[in-house]
């Protein structure tokens, strides 16, 4: 019999999951390896195939961008079981109004973006505020794999082989000061190589903020690739986050800044529409979208033409990992 | 009539629009793009959400046989062209053809054809229920499209009941503006409302100038 505990908020690990430490410090030695540059083409090689083999699930790797080797997450809930989305569906149907605003847009324009050089900017209420390269940010966690599901605001959804490791190791390693409440994050937005910044549909550059303990939980992800290789530019590279258990345009594309407040920050949807996008946007049936309904969605690339679309889970299916970050929170009000 | 010189080449083709295969290459023209859509969603040609291409590509066949047929009279007039008017019925059918794959595609492919819940959404939502009034009076339109309806209401009836295609002009911008509005993206909303409402703007002047005499 299996018997689950949310006693913490969370599944807690079998045994058998835990990672031993023998094998852990292999891992930090080969990441370090690598990320010192010593290995080369070759030992990245074998690298990426020894990682495959102390996680034999690891998604097959599209082609389309330098691997990015990780383990399976051992995180709970952090893996799903569900039938990913194909790699194609989910890199030529985004969301990225940067780039344009219809779905295909990101895809056709996002070629432009340069990722490298690329810092990321933590400020505000933290003891120690750094400018971070990405370079410095790929090897701050070890990577790891997961797989959530991604529900976004307009009824689809998607499961997608994230890369990346919790948001929370970058946080502690910055320390937040007591008065820190909320996070900010703060995207590209650079009109040179982003057509859809010219454009009115949003104000510029498009901010998302999260409470602190929303940005601590470790199903808060700081994500650098998918599907085992590096995030291709319509999906957010080369750093973007993923909270799964928000609507979508809560997880911010290709981030340049991260600041410590201890106001809520103004997001970018919220700021458009106040009343049809809520600053918390935790995925909910039972709040509907002004315009629609949210009780159900269409999972992308799976459900055919024909197939009733499947029903919304409360915070996306992430309830016993998260449900107790909102305890006692009026969640029509606060949407 | 030289302020009207852009017209000059359509007025040379005038003899064209009476040739007794132009209305059925009309036809066959109208049904282009229900053929091309048949076509790719059954070729996987739709991206990643065909569903939702389909419920917007119908919408958007439908805005854009509205306004044809809301140009037909005024071109008619300006380029004293009154062969134009035999295009009027069938135009103002496909755009009631093209709802009502707009409709469908929506209850089906949004709504599973749960009577029910299409009937919550159209409460609820506004935008749906501007949509679907727009509908209702289409299909006024078209079941009174035939001769003999027109015979059976008079001429003068029929025609104020057929002034309702400019009521839902309107419902059907309303219903693109509101459905865009949450992404404050009113491009494509514009573009129909620049051609729309010169089509409105030069009825309601010759209305003014009948009235006046």
């Amino acid at each position: 019999m299996l018997i689950k505990t949310n006693r913490d908020g969370y599944c807690q690990p079998l045994p058998s999951e835990i990672t031993s430490q023998r094998v852990y410090e292999e891992r930090r030695t080969l990441v370090k390896l690598m990320a010192s540059g010593v290995a080369g083409a070759a030992l990245t090689a074998w690298a990426s195939r020894a990682a495959h083999a102390q996680a034999p699930t690891l998604t097959p790797r599209p082609g389309k961008q330098p691997a990015l080797p990780s383990v399976k997450s051992s995180l709970a809930g952090a893996i799903t079981m569900e039938k990913l989305t194909p790699y194609k569906d989910a890199s030529s149907y985004n969301n990225f109004y940067e780039f344009g605003t219809d779905k295909a847009d990101p895809a056709r324009n996002a070629h432009t973006l340069k990722t490298s050089p690329w810092t990321v900017e933590i400020e505000g209420l933290v003891k120690k505020p750094a400018k971070y390269t990405v370079e410095d940010l790929l090897k701050l966690s070890a990577q790891q794999e997961r797989i959530y599901r991604l529900r976004c605001v307009e009824g689809w959804s998607m499961v997608i082989p994230w890369v990346g490791y919790s948001l929370s190791e970058l946080i502690k390693k910055v320390e937040p000061l007591g008065s820190a409440k909320y996070v900010e994050f703060v995207t590209l937005a650079d009109p040179k190589t982003m057509p859809g910044v010219g454009s009115r549909v949003l104000d510029w550059p498009y901010v998302e903020g999260l409470r602190l303990d929303e940005a601590m939980h470790p199903l808060t992800l700081l994500s650098f690739g998918m599907y085992g290789e590096l995030l291709p530019n319509q999906s957010g590279a080369p750093v973007r986050l993923v909270v799964p258990w928000k609507y979508g345009f809560k997880s911010g594309k290709s981030l340049v800044k991260i600041r410590f407040t201890d106001k809520q920050p103004a997001t970018a949807w919220n700021k458009a529409a106040a009343n049809e996008y809520g600053f918390y946007s935790n995925v909910n049936p039972d709040v509907d979208h002004p315009r629609w309904s949210q009780a159900t969605e269409r999972r992308i690339g799976e459900d055919g033409l024909f197939a009733k679309k499947r029903k919304t889970l409360m915070f996306n299916g992430y309830e016993a990992q998260v449900g107790q970050l909102y305890a006692g929170m009026d969640l029509k009000k606060f949407f | 009539m030289s302020a009207l010189a852009w017209l000059q080449p359509a007025v040379r083709l005038r003899p064209l629009l009476r040739h007794r295969l132009t209305k059925p290459i009309a036809f066959f023209l109208s049904l282009l793009p229900f053929c091309w859509l048949l076509y790719a969603a059954t070729n996987d040609l739709l991206g990643a959400n065909p569903a939702e291409a389909l419920v917007r590509a119908t919408g958007d066949w439908t805005l854009r046989f509205l306004c044809l047929v809301l140009a037909v009279t005024p071109l008619r007039v300006i380029s004293h062209t009154p062969a134009l008017a035999s295009f009027r019925r069938m135009l103002g059918l496909f755009v009631y053809f093209y709802v009502v794959l707009h409709l469908l595609s929506y209850s089906w492919f949004d709504m599973g054809f749960d009577v029910t819940d299409i009937g919550r959404d159209i409460a609820k939502r506004p935008f749906i229920l501007v949509g679907f009034s727009a509908f209702v009076l289409l299909t006024a339109l078209a079941l009174t499209s035939f001769n003999r309806a027109i015979k059976a209401l008079g001429a003068k009836r029929w025609q104020l009941l057929h002034r309702l295609v400019y009521v839902v002009a309107g419902l059907a911008l309303l219903h693109f503006f509101w459905m865009r509005a949450g992404k404050n993206d009113f491009a494509e909303v514009g573009v129909y409302a620049l051609i729309l409402g010169p089509l409105m703007g030069w009825r309601l002047i010759t209305f003014i100038r009948k009235t006046r005499r």
